[in-house]
């Protein structure tokens, strides 16, 4: 029998992600997600930072205590990484906008370009700013 | 015919044109990547003076603060920095939160990404214009 054109069909759904075995494709897809919601909660800090110093040296010393503290530093390294991540995620995000590096060997290459470049950046920014007496 | 009726007869097609995303999404999208352009070097040139910074003390930053290419660059990385976040968390919430929360969930989003953008902006306005 035709359907009706007029009637819904029930349609074949997706299975649950959970039963697939992560890859490097769905898990940097994961990824730029993830770092995006916790950039935005670093963006909510560095308001928090800009207020803290527009107030005044009074108000900007505890918040130059939780930078300049162990706890801090660690959070800022992961902010860093996230941020890394999230921008060469991105980049890629352009790329495929474009219309271009939709080969499957080539995503495997980009998306292990953007894992690299993500490190090597993180741990890039951490020395030049340790150099500079940070 | 009864507007039942003439309802009853629309093709599928004609149904679907015009609702849900094709109607506004492609804004957002787009709205997403120009931001995302803007905000590649904004956050670079942040970044690279955060570390330029580092050793700096409360005085040195500030002094760094207050020049007006600086107040400029931070007041236009606050706002594609929000705008992008608001656009982001909304298609987040719209991926995994149903029902009415997704609603309320998006506009605080909004609301929330609107008042860290002005707040951030007096600061840096505060600290250019103060003594």
């Amino acid at each position: 029998m035709v359907p009706s054109p007029t009637t819904s069909r029930s349609r074949p759904l997706s299975p649950n992600v959970q039963i697939y075995r992560p890859q490097l494709t769905s898990v940097l897809s994961i990824l730029n997600r993830i770092t995006g919601i916790l950039l935005s909660a670093s963006a909510v800090a560095l308001v928090v930072w800009l207020v803290a110093a527009a107030g005044g040296p009074r108000t900007y010393a505890p918040v130059q205590a939780a930078i300049s503290s162990w706890m801090g530093r660690i959070v800022l390294f992961g902010a860093t990484f996230a941020f890394f991540l999230h921008l060469c995620g991105g980049i890629r995000h352009l790329v495929w906008d474009t219309v271009h590096g939709f080969e499957l060997r080539s995503i495997y290459i980009s998306g292990w370009v953007v894992v690299a470049a993500s490190v090597v950046l993180t741990f890039a920014a951490w020395i030049a700013s340790a150099s500079m007496g940070g | 015919m009864d507007p039942q009726n003439m309802q009853d007869m629309r093709s599928p097609l004609a149904r679907a044109i015009g609702l849900g995303s094709a109607r506004e999404g492609v804004g957002s999208w787009w709205a997403q990547r120009v931001s995302a352009v803007a905000l590649a070097p904004l956050t670079l040139w942040f970044v690279a003076s955060i570390i330029a910074n580092s050793g700096s003390d409360y005085a040195t930053f500030i002094v760094w603060l207050r020049t007006p290419l600086t107040a400029v660059l931070m007041i236009l990385l606050l706002i594609a920095l929000f705008y992008h976040a608001a656009l982001g968390l909304q298609v987040v919430i719209e991926d995994y939160v149903h029902s009415t929360t997704k609603f309320a969930a998006v506009i605080a989003v909004r609301l929330g990404c609107s008042a860290l953008v002005t707040a951030g902006v007096v600061a840096v306005l505060r600290i250019t214009f103060s003594g």
